[in-house]
């Protein structure tokens, strides 16, 4: 099981009970468990969206779209049944954070699955898992099973007259279905396409009921939010990006793991010190911070907040808060070509740009790095991802499309660097090539 | 056909979650393969009748997921991770390492059917990498000993 880590620098709210025992029901309710659900039964849901709304509680999937919003979308009156979504199909390279919620704090995700059920009035609620993590949806199953028999989950909840339902469900393996819409098709038992929007799913979702569907740790942050009022969470980030985040730090730094943060935290801070610098004392090259779908960023761009403003600022995103740390050893066409390879294997095949895209883009990056690259091949491969930018059904597309433009922008001395037949210095390409 | 009891017993629970019979199919394809070794044809005609679809979109929904397969694989799947926070960690050595101790490739399983090498995109152990999956099980912080030793437990365990 993945090992935790900690700083003086961080604020636990998601994560405060990592570690303590939480799985068990007995347990969670010591630690002022399922209190959330109860007050927010003592609510109109107009005023838990408003709370959440005054949180500043933004998607921490990676899209970073505030939440009460995202739940006020949502029509009042609906002829279909409406639900209530957790994205916990986790896949973004670099994240490993919603694990640790399903591993250490189970019951904190079905309680905001159900709070968000009762903000928009829906009756039933299912929590998504990646297939991968079978050790977590056994560990889900439990929960709500041990919900159900103490009648938290179920009908008429602590008495309310509400009746509610959660179930598990879990995924078989694909990057792709972490896309809202393609979701719900691979929820409704179908391939993992993504849905061409609008509609977006706020109004014709899954089954085609309306259908709110959030990240694991967003929802996790609710129950604090109803407990704590949406102002002190709020408060705990900068403005426009309340609370705090997981942040999963991997690669080349001496401390990685998985640290919450408030939002805004010094992004260079949080590699220098939270996790205690570049490995071995060697030289930062390039940052990766949320996700290997965001844009890359130089060393001389890291000094600035970690939310979701300072880093669109930075040129980059937030994403999922996932940071990638690269040193001075790690060859950017080799990542770059690691990188594609991922998006071309992930690409549904479904629309045009992101299929043969993503394609070329491999192709020519492992003739490039192998060392059969010219240099028109440096402007093709930006014309490439320029013109999959935005002409995509879902974001699988740009995804791929922006690191790429980062990479040639940011490090083309390094792409020039393998022309003309000179073998990369940190070579090992001819594996890329077996496997791809 | 008939699976086993705490299959039927998962999928009669499982149907009853959802407004469409098909909605079972990700997940239960998947416990079905964890009972059979793969999906068999004779398993996709059982559960197309199931939940009222022709085999063939059943085959369909199969050849989308990465975790799906029709044909059986070695017992232990070493599932190597090789995307970028592993491979910054060394995982393509590691990968080398695998390939050379079980004298199989990618997506291949020792003549004796106990191992399987496969590379994988991220599994989600980027904070904890190099990291691999040993089936369902995560194994993180990986080491060229760590994975000798994966193997010669698993030798040993079988000669038993």
């Amino acid at each position: 099981m993945a090992y935790l880590v900690s700083h003086p620098d961080e604020i636990r709210v998601v994560s405060k009970r990592f570690g303590m025992g939480a799985t068990s029901l007995d347990r969670y309710l010591e630690l002022d468990g399922y209190k959330a659900l109860q007050k927010a039964l003592g609510m109109q849901p107009d005023a838990i969206i408003a709370e959440v709304k005054t949180s500043n509680l933004r998607g921490r999937g990676g899209a970073g779209f505030p939440t009460g919003m995202k739940w006020s979308f949502v029509p009042k009156q609906s002829a279909r049944p409406k639900y209530v979504l957790c994205n916990g199909d986790e896949s973004e390279p670099g994240t490993c954070k919603d694990r640790l919620i399903f591993e250490h704090d189970p019951h904190s995700v079905i309680e905001g699955v159900m709070i968000a059920a009762l903000a928009i009035n829906s009756k039933v609620g299912y929590i998504y898992l990646r297939g991968e993590y079978r050790y977590l949806v056994e560990i889900m199953e439990k929960a709500v099973a041990d919900a159900y028999a103490r009648g938290f989950v179920g009908k008429n909840i602590f008495g309310s007259g509400h009746d509610l339902d959660v179930y598990v469900h879990s995924g078989a393996g694909a990057y792709e279905v972490g896309e809202e819409s393609a979701l719900m098709e691979s929820l409704e038992g179908k391939r993992g396409v993504p849905r061409i929007k609008p509609p977006f799913p706020a109004v014709v979702g899954l089954w085609g009921g309306p259908t709110v569907i959030n990240n694991v740790e967003t929802l996790a942050s609710v129950p604090h939010i109803i407990l704590g009022g949406g102002q002190w969470f709020a408060d705990l980030g900068t403005p426009k990006n309340g609370g705090t985040h997981l942040v999963s730090v991997s690669g080349n730094v001496e401390k990685p793991g998985v640290y919450e943060l408030p939002l805004g935290y010094n992004f260079k801070k949080l590699i220098y010190e939270v996790a205690g610098g570049i490995q071995g004392g060697r030289k930062l090259k390039a940052v990766v911070p949320g996700g290997s779908s965001v844009p890359i960023l130089r060393p001389e761009e890291i000094d600035a907040p970690f939310d979701y403003d300072g880093m669109a600022k930075a040129g980059s995103m937030m994403g999922s808060s996932a940071v990638i740390v690269l040193d001075d050893r790690i060859c950017i066409v080799k990542f770059a070509l690691r990188v594609m390879k991922f998006y071309q294997h992930e690409s549904c095949g479904w629309c045009i740009p992101c299929r043969e895209g993503t394609d070329w883009l491999k192709k020519t990056l492992i003739r490039f790095h192998s060392g059969g690259g010219v240099m028109k091949d440096i402007d093709n491969m930006k014309y490439l991802a320029d013109n999959m930018l935005g002409r995509t059904f879902c974001p699988l597309g740009d995804a791929a499309a922006m690191p790429m433009q980062s990479y040639i922008e940011k490090f083309r001395p390094e792409f020039e660097a393998h022309l003309d037949g000179r073998p990369c210095p940190c070579e090992k390409v001819e594996e890329l090539v077996a496997t791809g | 056909m008939k699976f086993s009891d705490q299959l039927e017993q998962r999928f009669a629970d499982m149907v009853t979650h959802y407004p469409t019979k098909r909605s079972v199919l990700v997940p239960i394809l998947l416990y079905v393969q964890d009972e059979l070794g793969a999906i068999t044809d004779e398993a996709i005609h059982e559960l197309a009748q199931r939940v009222e679809l022709s085999d063939l979109e059943v085959r369909n929904v199969i050849s989308y997921y990465s975790m799906m397969r029709t044909h059986p694989i070695g017992k232990y799947n070493f599932q190597i991770c090789t995307n970028v926070s592993c491979l910054v960690r060394g995982a393509d050595d590691l990968f080398e390492h695998c390939k050379k101790k079980l004298g199989v490739g990618h997506k291949e399983s020792t003549p004796d059917g106990l191992f399987h090498l496969e590379e994988v995109e991220c599994i989600g152990a980027c904070s904890w990498a190099p990291a691999m999956m040993l089936n369902y099980e995560f194994v993180e912080n990986l080491t060229p000993q760590k994975i000798d030793e994966l193997i010669e437990g698993i030798k040993k365990k079988e000669r038993q």
